[in-house]
């Protein structure tokens, strides 16, 4: 559906040039959701625009549903635009036009008469959930409610795609989760490709099919939700990975010399990633018979990721030197990816 | 009543026609070099805000010629622009006098400041809007029209009051040369011929006048603001 071929963008300001986007490649498909991450300045708004053409990229072409974007008049383009809703962080609707008017800006001057209009944005209202707000102003409105406003009015010409440029970075936890329910509502009911740029892998989490991670203008990693959750290549994935889950936590706590994970000589402050739910309380009991060790459990939790377990305990292993070490081999024999938070090395060999 | 006024303001009373005149004189002027100063400068001013660095329609020359030329006009005191326009008056409306003789540098001592109003007033409205308008297919002129001027209306409204507010004040020093009006009216008998009360009776006319713009301009801004 989208497939973005060495896009680069350079900026050039007076006294220094950004290299904003660095040789992207990506393929999109059709009617999935798919996330890209990264940190602030990484890029990610810049290479969404790119794909509107909003920012025109220094190097690469751009298709959107087999329409080479790069290669378009200005005319042609403004008519591709129109099949490619998008939606901003602050929501960019019109102070001086009503709810409805807004969502009729993109249906004015297309042949549409006025009969037409009128009903196509009340079924819009209605499809967004705001039908009894036709008549306010935006700054009447809930952040909320306002990016249902600019939801409608981007699904006013039945796009294809759905851009959504930090749409929920500016809403707490509630209002995102209902927001999010919406784009997920309209790529399963409406089939239109939702592509979701955040900076944050709870966002991610929650909807996104595929996901592509970004940093320095480039994408470092890539690949399925799931298989990115479960198996993380780059340390950057990692900490945007970490901060979603609750494991997180007992790095703060480390962080702050906090006394729940104060270790004696020869402890060991480990992280236990499991893949299936019922493998880690057998595993672990096995573990502490087979070695003499404990284990014992500080934080542990398990989410559901596009529709599979995933997780991981977090907890401090106990034992000899040489019991210690052989539970953890025998973790990774098993298959378990283990991460050896902190470990106090008393027994220093010289 | 009219005797009392005749007692208070002799000199106003004596010449009611005059002042008529001159009161009607200033409204003409106002009103059309104000209609084409405000179409001009709407102009000028859109012109600049798609043609420049970050617009919608970037165009480093012509952004660059209109805004020195701007700047030029604007260092021009209003008293030498009259002298100074007066060969082009005269190509243009026939004389230098009168109210039509200033009509053609009214114009120009207003527009370049109402252009550079409408220029502020426009960057105003919020990058993001005219990006989500692109976004969503609109053309350039549709992006002037729908969104510019629509969103910008407070603003454009609050610019018109000053630079009409602004223009009276340019009339009353077009009089100066001959061109009539209330300024005009006031500098004849007022001060050349200490008849104080014909300065005061302009003064509150004026003000009556401009209190009155300000109260609309302001109605018009509140009005467009939600
Ligand atoms: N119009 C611009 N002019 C100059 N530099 C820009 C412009 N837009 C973005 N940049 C720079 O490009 C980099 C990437 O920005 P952006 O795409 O907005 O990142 P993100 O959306 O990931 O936060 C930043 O360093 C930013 O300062
Ligand atoms: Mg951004």
């Amino acid at each position: 559906m989208i497939l973005l071929e060495n896009i680069s963008k350079t900026f050039h300001a007076k006294d220094n040039t950004v290299e904003a986007v660095r040789d992207v490649s990506l393929r999109i498909d059709k009617g999935e959701i798919y996330g890209i991450i990264g940190y602030s300045g990484a890029g990610k708004s810049t290479l969404v625009r790119c794909i509107n053409l909003l920012e025109r990229p220094t190097a690469g072409k751009v298709y959107v549903d087999g329409t080479e974007l790069t290669a378009l008049s200005a005319g042609a383009l403004r008519k591709e635009r129109k099949k490619i809703g998008m939606i901003f962080q602050q929501f960019n609707l019109m102070a001086s036009r009503t709810v409805e008017q807004n969502i009729a800006l993109p249906l004015e001057g297309c042949g549409k008469t006025r009969e037409e209009i009128a009903s196509r944005v009340k079924e819009l209202l209605a499809y967004v959930d705001l039908s009894d707000k036709a008549k306010a102003y935006p700054s009447q409105l809930s952040g909320g409610q306002k990016q249902r406003v600019a939801i409608a009015r981007a699904l006013a010409n039945e796009p294809k795609v759905l851009l959504c440029d930090e749409a929920t970075s500016a809403l707490d936890p509630q209002t995102t989760k209902s927001i999010l329910s919406l784009l997920n509502k309209l790529n399963k009911e409406l089939g239109i490709t939702v592509v979701i740029i955040t900076h944050e892998m709870a966002v991610i989490k929650r909807i996104c099919h595929r996901v592509a991670v970004m940093e320095n203008g480039e994408v470092v990693e890539e690949g399925n939700v799931y298989d990115i959750f479960a198996s993380p290549q780059k340390q950057i994935t990692k900490d945007f990975i970490s901060t979603t889950s609750m494991l997180s936590s007992v790095f703060e706590l480390m962080e702050d010399d906090s006394p729940v994970v104060a270790l004696q000589r020869g402890d060991v402050l480990l992280r236990i990633k499991y893949l299936q739910a019922d493998v880690s309380e057998p595993l672990i009991s096995e573990v502490s018979k087979r070695f003499d060790v404990t284990f014992n459990i500080l934080f542990s939790n398990l989410e559901i990721v596009d529709h599979a377990p995933i997780g991981g305990t977090v907890g401090i292993l106990r034992g000899s030197e040489e019991g210690v070490n052989n539970a953890i081999r025998y973790f990774e024999e098993k298959n378990v990816k283990t991460e050896v938070l902190k470990r106090c090395t008393a027994y220093l060999k010289i | 009543m009219h005797g009392i006024l005749e007692n208070l303001i002799p000199n106003v009373m004596s010449k009611p026609d005059e002042l008529w005149q001159a009161l009607l004189d200033t409204f003409v002027m106002v009103a059309l070099s104000g209609i084409i100063a405000f179409f001009l400068g709407l102009f000028f001013g859109v012109i600049l805000t798609i043609t420049k660095r970050e617009g919608i329609l970037s165009n480093a020359v012509i952004y660059q010629v209109i805004d020195k030329s701007i700047n030029v006009f604007r260092s021009i005191p209003f008293i030498i622009l009259l002298t100074l326009m007066l060969p082009l008056t005269r190509a243009i409306v026939g004389t230098g006098i009168g109210v039509q003789g200033a009509i053609v540098p009214l114009i120009f001592g207003t527009v370049p400041f109402f252009s550079r109003q409408i220029e502020s007033a426009l960057a105003e409205v919020d990058n993001g809007v005219i990006e989500a308008a692109q976004a969503i297919g609109l053309s350039s002129g549709a992006i002037i029209f729908k969104v510019y001027l629509r969103e910008g209306i407070g603003s454009i409204a609050r610019a018109t009051t000053l630079t009409v507010i602004n223009l009276i004040g340019l009339t009353a020093m077009a009089g100066a040369v001959g061109a009539g009006g209330l300024g005009d009216f006031a500098i004849r008998y007022g001060h050349n011929r200490f008849q104080e009360d014909v300065t005061w009776v302009t003064v509150i006319m004026i003000v009556a006048i401009v209190t009155l713009l300000q109260v609309t301009g302001n109605w018009i801004v509140r009005k467009n603001t939600h």
